[in-house]
């Protein structure tokens, strides 16, 4: 096991697989990602199989989640934004899955990479932008004029706000990626402190204490950080998809 | 920080380096242009690739399996209890009603109990005074009876009277004088003493 607080992020091919000159290989982030899958819908299949009246305690979180998302959306975009709701939804637990995955010692965090993080918001921009001009035409434009600012400073308000939309999806992406990464890179610099004084003999075994003790307040504060990245996401996810839905509407 | 093209052919046109890494050359080789791993795009075709699948599959799960069966499960609590509220407000309605009618019945009743108390009060009451009134009627005519009666034999008392003194005179004057007077001679007498008397 090496003590590179990176080596973590490695990608490792486990089928070697390509596709027209692409490396395509399942790697091991490839099988997390399926695990994510697999763990999130098992467990909201399951959870949801028996559809009691009274629902059970895995009925209840499943429950909780979706009426957690649902209410996000009708306050971020409305009811006209119900209609991704799906969309959110699968972001949301996605991410979710991901993250806490990712507390996991030893397991791969997919949520890690930046790539990942990338696409995921790329796809929210692209649906924000793909039914904005579909369902407003160029009125969907009117996102990048806000009414009732004066003639002068128009040019400068509409560069802004094209610049800010641009943006979201590097903040978008970076925010959970660099928020993921840094947790893990710090847990592993900490943890490996640990290790490497219990080392040194009894003085260094009491010097471990502390970066002991700071491990474990770190990875409660990891678990939170997980399950914060993925409703931050989810929340600028259906600020993003209002815009799509009332474009003049800040 | 971004990986240039010649890097990302030179590690693809070398797999087996990359997972066998320490050996002498892999030593080497990792030294000079060792890349962040998050920032190493040789991996990205991989992981968009199996996103794209993995995403897609959980994203079609969730929309046609996931959240309508959730959805369906909160509309079924929620049309379910606000229908037995409603059938609780029914059932109330109901025994409220019932309740009224209750009182209702109960009051009619007693109205009824009343009447008919107050109606056999009066009844025995003007039976009472009828037959007060026939006995009373009864004792008058009885005593008007009495008094006719009386006021009869008084009468023929006062016409026996004449008779008795008629009789009486005539007995005295036989005794006195020792002749018979006559009837009608004794009667005119009584008559006119009568008068005078």
């Amino acid at each position: 096991m090496s003590n590179d607080p990176t080596h973590q992020f490695l990608i490792n091919k486990i089928v070697p697989l390509h596709i027209g000159g692409y490396d395509v290989s399942f790697t091991n982030a490839s099988l997390f990602m399926v695990a994510t899958v697999a763990a999130a819908s098992g467990f909201l299949y399951f959870a949801s199989s028996k559809r009691a009246l009274i629902p059970g305690r895995a009925q209840s979180v499943a429950e909780i989640s979706y009426e957690f998302i649902a209410n996000m959306l009708r306050e971020g975009a409305g009811s006209h934004g119900m209609k991704f709701f799906p969309m959110v939804f699968s972001l949301f637990m996605f991410v979710l899955t991901a993250n806490l995955l990712g507390m996991v010692p030893y397991f791969f965090t997919v949520t890690s990479q930046i790539i990942v993080t990338f696409a995921l918001a790329l796809f929210v921009i692209g649906t924000v932008i793909v039914y904005g001009f579909y369902k407003h035409g160029l009125g969907f434009l009117h996102l990048f004029v806000p009414s009732g600012v004066p003639g002068a400073l128009l040019p400068l308000v509409v560069a802004i706000e094209v610049i800010s939309f641009l943006s979201r999806p590097i903040s978008l992406s970076v925010r959970l990626f660099a928020n993921l990464l840094a947790g893990h890179i710090t847990l592993k610099v900490f943890a490996g402190f640990v290790a490497s004084l219990g080392a040194l003999g009894a003085l260094g075994v009491g010097g471990a204490v502390l970066p002991l003790i700071m491990t474990v307040a770190l990875t409660g504060l990891e678990f939170l950080v997980a399950f914060l990245q993925a409703y931050v996401f989810a929340v600028l996810t259906c600020m993003y998809l209002n815009d799509a839905v009332h474009p003049g509407g800040h | 920080m971004f990986v240039t093209p010649a890097f990302a052919e030179e590690t693809t046109a070398e797999p087996a380096a990359a997972g066998e890494t320490h050996s002498e050359t892999g030593m080497a080789h990792e030294a000079g242009p060792k890349v962040f791993p998050p920032f190493d795009s040789t991996t990205f075709a991989s992981q968009l690739l199996w996103l794209v699948i993995t995403f897609g599959v959980f994203f079609l799960l969730m929309q046609k399996v996931i959240t309508p069966r959730l959805g369906a499960i909160l509309d079924d609590r929620k049309s379910r209890i606000s229908k037995d509220l409603a059938e609780a407000a029914a059932l109330k309605k109901e025994a409220d009603l019932s309740v009224e009618t209750y009182e209702k019945e109960l009051a009619q009743a007693r109205a009824k109990a009343n009447a008919i108390a107050s109606e056999a009060r009066e009844a025995a009451k003007t039976k009472a005074a009828a037959e007060r009134s026939a006995v009373e009627a009864e004792l008058t005519q009885k005593v008007a009876a009495a008094e006719s009666r009386i006021a009869d034999i008084k009468a023929k008392a006062f016409a026996d009277v004449g008779s008795i003194a008629e009789e009486t005179a005539s007995a005295v004057v036989e005794r006195l004088i020792g002749g018979s007077v006559s009837q009608g001679d004794v009667a005119a007498a009584v008559a006119s003493a009568k008068q005078e008397g």
